[in-house]
């Protein structure tokens, strides 16, 4: 009986990340299915053809494409305008804060759906043309908030000593930001780009309302679905679902190097009282 | 940049401007347009004019009130299912998986790094009627020997369970993992039962994963669309589908517009209820 109590709680684990992982070991071992039909749904047997000719369907490779340059731009302008945002929030005071917090908030807790529609109908309305542009316009405005909340976390813990030390040394707020400031929160845009390029890669609802006639890899899932989905559609979502893990390694791997060299070189940054102290004569 | 430096009071305003002029005009701007658009009549042919149409509101509770009732009914059980699955899972990882919870924590969002429609559509793989799930649950009488799983509120739900998870267990796992274990020493050394330590003390401080878990399963559960029409039909459909239909192929925009309305409207009274019930200081963080 107490075996079994010990063991409950390892063994549920156990069977809660079998349910979580196995649609992924499906999609990964159906990007190697030979399916004799137009169905991808039984196995059928093993081939490399489907990676080998990832780019046979009609119309996957422009997909693929159009979905990276959509996350690489959009992420650029949001990263950039969410950092500048998060700044803002945490270093100053100003009028219309909350008001501030707010509208940065709302977009995070409003269903994609009515996101979506809602650019939808202002295209609509202004006469504007669906298309790469408004896909394009829609993710900076759902990235912003994540990028800021991303940010704005680390800034919060940031150690504002530095920036004093560095100002005491006669570095101008400029060169301060660009040599102290922005060095430190490095970690912090590069993690809250990488969630932004995820999120862009990832998103269909919006996306949908959005797109007009350009097709982006989700759309042409959708499209897909319709029909039949070819096996290259596990090839594609395999990949990136590859690369994402390994970029998620590489980042804890990277956050415990930088640990365990902060713990053995504790004073690898010159504390601020040793700045402080006035030259020997 | 020295621009900065003479007039000190307006660094804020310089760094914010850009993002809120994004918002305001691809966010609060698109809002006001949906609501304008909501109280138009007439038809994709003839073209909308804005009359105070408040009957679109009415016509659109009165046509889809099941929709509406499914869309929160399926997306308060999948939040529900979430938090039982996930707490026992975050909470081994939190108290005993020692030095591999990056890992572990690596493990519950990696579906997430798989499209989003791709992972869907794999559980019409797994559920398939010739699936081994299927198979089983025939064989063992669970299911009739017609019975299926696909195209039915199950499937729908068990989609939205696993497609929102790990929005339920990563809050959960942060509020678990600040708990400092001496107040758990604490309380046993003060004679509290495992159990009783688990109500009166963990329970209570994982309270704020739970809350920002719930919010960020449930909302965007009760928008969706995708599980509904992948996994399930129209007996199943949620007002996503309706509004997703509406807008992109009846053309029906006023109705689709108050719609959506209606969906946010409902969503943030249950938010503001949820606030009150719980408290703002943990739903804000």
């Amino acid at each position: 009986m107490r075996w079994v109590k010990r063991h409950l709680l390892p063994a549920y684990a156990f069977l809660a990340f079998c349910y979580l992982l196995l649609p992924i070991a499906v999609v990964i071992a159906f990007s190697f299915n030979a399916p004799s039909g137009r169905f991808n749904y039984v196995w059928e047997g093993f081939t490399l053809d489907n990676w080998v000719n990832w780019d046979a369907p009609p119309g996957i490779q422009s997909a693929v494409v159009k979905s990276l340059e959509i996350g690489v731009i959009s992420t650029i302008v949001a990263t950039a305008l969410g950092t500048l945002l998060a700044l803002a929030i945490v270093r100053h005071q100003f009028r219309g804060r909350g008001a501030t917090n707010m509208l940065i908030f709302l977009p995070m807790s409003t269903p994609e759906i009515v996101l979506g529609a809602s650019l939808l109908t202002l295209f609509l309305n202004r006469q504007i043309v669906t298309g790469f542009g408004t896909i394009f316009i829609a993710h900076v405005m759902f990235i912003v908030s994540y990028v800021v909340v991303t940010v704005k976390a680390r800034l919060i813990d940031f150690d504002r000593h530095l920036e004093e030390a560095a100002m005491d040394l006669g570095a101008n707020e400029w060169v301060t930001f660009r040599k102290v400031t922005l060095p430190l929160l490095a970690p912090a845009i590069l993690s809250a780009a990488l969630l932004g390029f995820a999120l862009s890669i990832d998103d269909f609802v919006i996306t949908y309302f959005v797109s007009g006639p350009t097709q982006t890899f989700p759309l042409f899932v959708w499209g897909a679905a319709r029909v039949s989905v070819p096996p290259q559609v596990n090839v594609v979502a395999s990949a990136i679902f590859l690369v994402a893990i390994l970029v998620m390694i590489g980042n804890v791997l990277w956050g415990l190097r930088a640990r365990r060299a902060r713990e053995t070189m504790p004073h690898a940054v010159p504390l601020p009282e040793q700045l402080h102290q006035p030259e020997a004569a | 940049m020295s621009f900065l430096h003479r007039h000190k009071g307006a660094t804020p305003y310089l760094l914010l401007l850009p993002g809120i002029v994004w918002l305001v005009l691809f966010f609060v701007a698109p809002l006001g347009f949906l609501g304008y658009q909501s109280l138009q009549t007439g038809t994709f042919d003839t073209g909308y004019t804005f009359d105070w149409a408040f009957s679109n509101y009415v016509d659109a509770v009165r046509d889809y009130h099941e929709q509406l009732v499914r869309s929160f009914l399926y997306a308060g059980i999948a939040t529900i299912v979430a938090l039982l699955v996930s707490y026992p899972l975050v909470y081994w990882i939190a108290f005993r998986a020692g030095r591999w919870k990056n890992v572990f924590l690596i493990l519950i969002v990696a579906p997430l790094f798989v499209t989003y429609l791709v992972r869907t559509l794999a559980w019409l793989n797994i559920l398939a009627d010739e699936g081994p799930v299927v198979g089983l649950l025939r064989d063992v009488h669970i299911l009739g020997p017609d019975g299926r799983l696909l195209a039915t509120s199950f499937a729908v739900v068990a989609g939205i369970t696993y497609n929102f998870l790990p929005f339920m267990a990563l809050p959960l796992y942060v509020s678990l993992e600040q708990i400092d274990e001496r107040l758990l020493e604490a309380a046993e050394d003060l004679y509290a039962s495992k159990r009783q330590a688990f109500l009166r003390v963990t329970l209570p401080l994982s309270a704020p994963g739970i809350v920002a878990g719930t919010l960020l399963t449930f909302i965007p559960a009760a928008g969706d669309f995708i599980n509904a029409q992948l996994l399930g039909t129209p007996k199943q459909y949620m007002v996503g589908n309706v509004i997703q239909s509406k807008f992109l192929d009846v053309l029906d925009y006023p109705s689709a517009a108050a719609l959506s309305f209606i969906l946010m409207a409902l969503i943030l009274v249950g938010l503001i209820a949820y606030a009150r019930a719980v408290g703002t200081e943990r739903l804000t963080g």
